[in-house]
């Protein structure tokens, strides 16, 4: 622990002290004309220091510049660090210089002023001078004494880019030009920025435990990264052994091997069977850590124990016990007793045994930052945040679910028309979404400019889907309406067709859908919290065919048509409405709009052949499990299978498919309990 | 006479809309009614709703001597109890045989196993002639029920209403799409019917009711409006403004 | 007494039934043919990799049968079967690879100084097994993989009781026609997915491998054992067929029909409509699960995409391909289209050259199949059982 390593924490108050007086020794040393003399006089006392700067010896030079401060101190700083100083070879003064024009005598000279005080002193031979080029190391050493000063800068630009290599690496120098810049500071941003930098400061470089805890406590409810980045690093502990307890030790956690987990600020919980975490420190490392330790016998494993039985046989034989009789654990362990009580092996150690011993033992864990009043305070605001963190965490998961459930609503609404309304069933449906992404793609080859290769692929989407669907029901389902199974197998058919013959064209591999750049980004709540773009503009295109569909169906003369055909085509068609058109166009226009579909869905992922299938399922669970034949009904559908399938993702994050799973086997339990769906339909045209 | 079944203050409403409003009457053992009214006065919701396949919001529906509540009841079960039930299209079922159709109606064991095997009596063939008869189809037994007259096929449902040996029968509609001599022999089919167990017929033709000659129950928006002869009933005045004088 | 019976059941159906000679005779043809072709006992012009295709192709149309029962009979057109005939080449696929797994290991443990403990032949035979998905510790669900006569038992039971407590929830809940399709389809989708972990217990998306050695038997060349899995499943093939003609031609069969023509009036007759589809369903669950126990250790491994929704959706295409109703279309059915969908995927079918473009078979076949499925279902509902039912029961009408 050197005054020079860069961080070092919670030392106790010995060492503090030590380090203190060497710190102030060294420097006593090294520039002993730092109060008085003026700044001329201190590089030119140091002017080794400054010429033959290395990293490991510029230190003293740049304290005792930093410790003059002022302008001139600055701007000294500030040229050398540019490589604009040189100094004259005969004097070793320091000196600007500037070309100027040759010579009579055609010799190159240099206009030099002096380096302090800026007075010209005239053209000299540019053979008199020398440069000083500080290597990168004295350079950036140089930027981290020039922080104070740049901190004071009238420009707050200035001062905020110094702020900010200042949070990367605080140094303890740093802490009193920082507080002495926080009560000078006007603009309200950067003074909070350089609190948290000068708390951060405290934390790193503190001496003063009332003062860090302080510190800490200050930071109380932040959600940053950088804040929890800084408090974790103060609870980290080291994992003990002992008969007893340490009365005088700050204890972070007692250890159940086994049956205890860590949790991030260092105290101990209990496992939980559903946490899907292992216990933090198992028996059989417990055991060994008592071994080590010195507080319980080796164990002999099951491996040593046979090594042992076979570097004991002697003619096919351990003792009385011919080996080819050893074929159990109960058999060797009997074997080896007798070299146990021969004394030529150690005593084996029953797993009952083991278990005994480590439960007598006491394992803790000891915070590695000896005062409890720190750590303390560090645990109390870091479990504050976590807290909220938590909360954030929640209100995450819940748009997660919303943005899923939006995607269901895209893919699925198209179905809903189709099979809602015209009781139609459509396996090509995904393939539909399918086409529509690819068209997006197709697009994009031929407008590169990706906003307007968006606005085009929209619209283009909704025409070729459009398009599929009316040809697929003049041709396919406009003979099958009678009969939904064959439409399920027929359509399932022309699915098949379609996945390969997409497979075909585009090969295998996922084709890019890319989203212009205002898509990109996120919209950042806090550093817990930030919703991409896309997200929200699938939810906004979710609410947009929400209100839309609910328009044309309710408010249209073709929503109309569609609802009166659905209800009694005979008696439609008596009225003037052709049905064989309205189910043309009702199926057309459900294609159409898992065209639309397909581009989000694209956007948001990659686009495959098999894009389609991927959401067929879910699609009809959504339309199914919402209810056939309403709007509203797949919009629950939707926001029920998204949340549900984001709520078990969150219990287990690390295993997406038995979200699925699990998922699928919860929808077919509630479909015998609705098996109409959430919304369903009641009354004599239920059950038709 | 006994009662068989009891409909006690039974309501159903779909989607506000009140199909039965506290209906109550009774049917006695081996008794013809006739139920008539207009359109959406409850006649086939109250069908479904003895039967099982509707279930009432309130109210109750007891059977025979022993006066248990159909409620809970599947519509498998009910069908079981004894009653039967014709609807108003003639349902066979039209890719079997006239003799597969009477046969899978025998008032045989219903459970899988005792069905997967069954094998033919002589006893339940000389049944199934026997009821082919009665409904002259006794030359018909190797057809399919699908290639029957539509008459035929309104007769080969009430034969397999018989096979069932039901102690009650609800007949939606028999009379519908016949011939007059057709109409004839289904009036005369229904009285024979009657004498050895109950018949509730629900029909719109007054011509045929009144063949029929049996008591009448006019239903109207759900609930029972009068009930006695049919010149009781053509002579009520609220039966007269609400159905008759239509 | 049980003479009696045969005499009359068996005699009666197989009189009543000509096309169940006509299928026996044509069945026993193929075997002897094949065994006398084959390589294993025969002169080997047929190979055995197509031996065992020919096997495999049995096993498919033993499946079809339980599609045809299920949809052409009883009219719920399920797409779960395949998960149960995988499940049921899972459940025989468990015991071959512990039980061959176990008999490697203790060989390799043959020179060990000291005999394996039962223990380290567990652990080994574990890690053996588990060591592609991160484990070797063996999941409790293989608990009986080393006895041959529980897992079975458990080809028969595990699919059983799965379709007995799915059906037993969507008939209860009167969930019918497309929304029973789509459930079935989740259902299959939910166990693949399932299957499809790691920690499955089964392997992962590796599934399970190496079936086409029967433990015990590593003296036996594959030649033999291929013409003996032929032969096993011509057997159950045909016993699947007499059974399935039984069913059909029985009163039971008569109420199934019902049940697919008119649900509502079979239950107005007083039978329990929920009962007989529970049965219907269970059972070619059970035929299905047979017919895959079969079929994988010819095929040598089982893995979770063997049951993705799609492989159902081609049973049903082959049933409706060979023509609803009839059994032996649907054995018809599988049997043309998997063999002909095996010619061109394995790529023997020649390309054709169009000048723009050529077309390759492998590429274009699904294609070609996904419309001729659309060709069929739109214009011939009966399937290829159609036509021959038109030279052959017109004479009856």
């Amino acid at each position: 622990m050197s005054p020079g390593s860069p961080k070092f924490y919670g030392l106790n108050t010995v060492h503090k002290f030590i380090v203190a007086v060497l710190t102030s020794l060294c420097l006593l040393v090294l520039t002993p004309a730092i109060a008085t003399a003026s700044l001329q006089d201190l590089v030119q006392t140091n002017a080794k220091l400054i010429t033959k700067s290395s990293s490991k010896t510029v230190g003293p030079v740049l304290d005792a510049l930093q410790q003059y401060g002022g302008a001139e101190a600055e701007r000294f700083l500030t040229d050398w660090q540019a490589k604009k100083l040189y100094f004259i070879k005969e004097s070793g003064r320091f000196v600007l210089a500037e070309k100027a024009a040759k010579s009579a005598d055609g010799k190159k000279q240099m206009l030099i002023r002096d380096a302090v005080t800026g007075a010209e002193i005239g053209l000299v031979s540019t053979k008199s001078i020398k440069q000083i080029k500080p290597n990168s190391g004295v350079r950036s050493k140089i930027a981290a004494t020039l922080v104070p000063f740049q901190l004071g800068n009238p420009d707050p630009d200035i001062r905020e880019t110094t702020l900010t290599t200042l949070l990367r690496d605080i140094q303890s120098s740093h802490l009193a030009p920082l507080k002495a810049a926080i009560t000078n500071e006007t603009v309200p941003a950067l003074k909070v920025q350089m609190e948290k930098a000068y708390v951060f400061g405290m934390l790193a470089h503190g001496t003063d435990d009332a003062e860090v805890e302080q510190a800490i406590r200050g930071l109380a409810g932040d959600l940053s990264l950088d804040v929890r980045a800084a408090l974790t690093p103060m609870l980290t502990s080291t994992v003990r052994v002992a008969t007893t307890l340490p009365d005088d030790a700050n204890l972070a956690r007692e250890i159940t091997p086994g049956r205890t987990i860590k949790r991030s600020d260092g105290s101990a919980a209990r496992l939980s069977e559903f946490g899907g975490k292992d216990a933090e420190l198992s028996v059989v490392t417990a055991y060994e850590m008592m071994v080590a330790a010195g507080l319980a016998p080796a164990f002999v494993t099951r491996a040593m124990r046979d090594e042992a039985l076979i570097a004991a046989t002697v003619d096919g034989k351990v003792g009385g016990y011919p080996t080819s009789g050893l074929d159990s654990d109960t058999a060797r362990d009997a074997a080896y007793q007798q070299l146990v009580d021969r004394g030529v092996a150690p005593q084996l150690i029953s797993d009952q045994a083991r278990q005994q011993a480590v439960d007598n033992a006491r394992f803790f864990a000891i915070y590695d930052n000896p005062s409890s009043l720190v750590t303390d305070a560090a645990r109390d605001v870091l479990n504050a945040i976590q807290t909220k963190v938590t909360l954030y965490k929640y209100i995450d998961l819940l748009v997660d679910a919303l943005s899923l459930a939006s995607i269901y609503f895209l893919a699925a609404i198209g179905l809903a028309i189709t099979f809602g309304v015209m009781r139609v069933i459509n396996m090509a449906h995904g393939e539909f979404i399918m086409m529509g992404a690819y068209t997006g793609y197709v697009v994009q080859l031929f407008v590169p400019n990706y906003t307007l290769s968006i606005i085009i692929a929209v619209p283009a989407a909704f025409l070729v889907t459009f398009a599929a669907g009316v040809v697929m029901e003049r041709l396919v389902i406009r003979h099958l309406y009678k009969r939904p199974l064959e439409t399920l197998l027929a359509t399932f058919g022309i699915s098949i067709a379609l996945q390969q013959i997409a497979k075909n064209i585009f090969g295998t591999q996922a084709r890019p859908l890319t989203s212009p750049d205002w898509l990109d980004g996120a919209f950042a709540v806090n550093d817990v919290l930030a919703i991409s773009n896309i997200r929200i503009a699938i939810f906004f295109l979710a609410l947009l065919f929400l209100g839309l569909l609910l328009y044309v169906m309710k408010r249209t003369r073709f929503g109309l048509e569609t609802r009166t055909v659905t209800q009694n085509p005979a008696m439609a068609a008596s009225m003037g409405i052709n049905p064989d058109r309205i189910n043309m166009l009702t199926f057309g226009f459900g294609s159409g709009i898992a065209g639309i579909a397909g581009v989000a869905i694209g956007l948001y992922s990659k686009v495959t052949s098999e894009l389609g299938a991927d959401y067929i399922v879910q699609s009809f669970m959504t339309v199914v499990v919402g209810g056939v034949g309403n709007i509203w009904g797949t919009l629950a559908g939707a926001v029920m299978i998204g949340s549900l399938q984001k709520g078990i993702e969150w219990f287990n994050p690390s295993n997406t498919l038995a979200a699925q799973t699990y998922m699928i086997i919860f929808i077919i339990l509630f479909i015998q309990f609705r098996p109409r769906g959430i919304i369903a339909q009641k009354g004599r045209a239920a059950e038709a | 006479m006994a009662q068989l079944l009891h409909v006690d203050n039974v309501s159903v409403s779909f989607d506000g809309f009140k199909a039965i409003n506290a209906l109550s009457f009774d049917i006695g053992e081996g008794e013809l009614r006739a139920i008539i009214g207009p359109n959406g006065a409850g006649k086939t919701t109250f069908m479904d709703i003895v039967t099982g396949k509707t279930r009432p919001d309130s109210g109750d529906v007891r059977w025979g001597a022993t006066s248990i509540s159909l409620l809970k009841r599947s519509e498998s079960q009910i069908a079981q109890l004894g009653i039967g039930r014709k609807f108003q299209k003639p349902t066979t079922f039209e890719d079997q045989t006239v003799h597969d159709n009477l046969m899978m109606s025998l008032a045989n064991r219903r459970n899988p196993l005792a069905v997967l095997t069954y094998r033919r009596s002589a006893h339940d063939e000389d049944r199934i002639l026997k009821i082919a008869t009665q409904i002259q189809l006794a030359d018909s037994l190797a057809r399919r029920a699908g290639a029957l007259s539509h008459g035929q096929k309104q007769w080969l449902e009430i034969g397999m209403l018989l096979a069932q040996e039901p102690k009650l029968l609800l007949v939606d509609e028999p009379a519908a799409g016949m011939t007059a001599p057709e109409r004839a022999v289904t009036v005369s089919l229904l009285k024979e019917l009657a004498k050895t167990r109950s018949v509730v017929v629900v029909e719109h033709d007054m011509e045929f009711i009144r063949a029929l000659d049996c008591r009448v129950t006019v239903l109207h928006e759900g609930t029972v409006l009068a009930e006695g002869s049919m010149d009781f009933v053509t002579g009520n005045q609220q039966v007269i403004d609400v159905y008759l004088g239509r | 007494m049980s003479d009696l019976l045969q005499r009359t059941v068996l005699t009666r159906h197989l009189i009543s039934n000509p096309s169940v000679l006509v299928f026996l005779g044509v069945l026993a043809l193929v075997s002897i043919a094949v065994t006398i072709l084959g390589e294993g006992f025969g002169i080997g012009v047929i190979s055995t990799s197509f031996t065992k295709t020919l096997g495999k192709t049995l096993c498919l149309c033993m499946i079809a049968i339980a599609m045809d029962l299920v949809w052409g009979f009883c009219g719920i057109l399920s797409l779960g079967h395949f998960a149960f005939f995988a499940l049921g080449g899972y459940m025989i696929g468990m015991w071959m690879m512990f039980a061959r797994t176990k008999m490697i290991v203790i060989e390799a443990a043959r020179n060990n100084a000291l005999p394996p403990s039962p223990t380290e032949i567990s652990e080994a035979v574990g890690t053996q097994i588990f060591g592609v998905v991160g484990g070797a510790e063996i999941p409790a669900i293989w608990a009986f993989a080393d006895l041959f006569w529980v897992q079975l038992a458990f080809v028969v039971l595990v699919p059983g009781l799965l379709a007995f407590v799915f059906g037993w929830l969507a008939f209860r809940s009167r969930v019918n026609g497309v929304y029973l399709s789509i459930l079935t389809q989740a259902m299959t989708l939910a166990l693949s997915l399932y299957l499809l972990q790691n920690d499955s217990g089964l392997r992962g998306n590796n599934g399970l491998s190496g079936l086409q050695n029967i433990p015990g038997f590593d003296h036996i060349s594959q030649g033999t054992l291929s013409i003996i899995f032929f032969l096993v499943s011509a057997l159950a093939l045909a016993v699947t067929y007499i059974g399935a003609m039984a069913v059909v031609d029985s009163k039971l069969g008569n109420i199934v029909r019902g049940i697919r023509d008119d649900e509502a009036r079979v239950r107005f007759l007083g039978y329990n409509v929920e009962s007989y589809k529970l049965f219907i369903f269970v059972l070619t669950a059970v035929i299905a699960a047979v017919a895959g126990a079969l079929y994988y250790p010819q095929a040598g491994i089982i893995n979770p995409t063997e049951l993705a929704p799609i492989a159902s959706i081609y049973l049903a295409v082959w049933v409706a391909i060979g023509g609803r109703g009839r059994i032996y279309g649907a054995v018809i059915g599988a049997a043309f289209v998997s063999l002909l969908s095996s010619y061109f995927t394995g790529g023997q079918a020649p390309d054709i050259p169009l000048g723009f473009a050529t077309i390759i078979w492998t590429d274009w076949w699904l294609v070609l199949l996904g419309l001729s499925f659309v060709v069929v279902t739109i214009y011939a509902p009966q399937g290829l059982g159609g036509l021959i039912d038109r030279f052959t029961v017109r004479g009856k009408e």
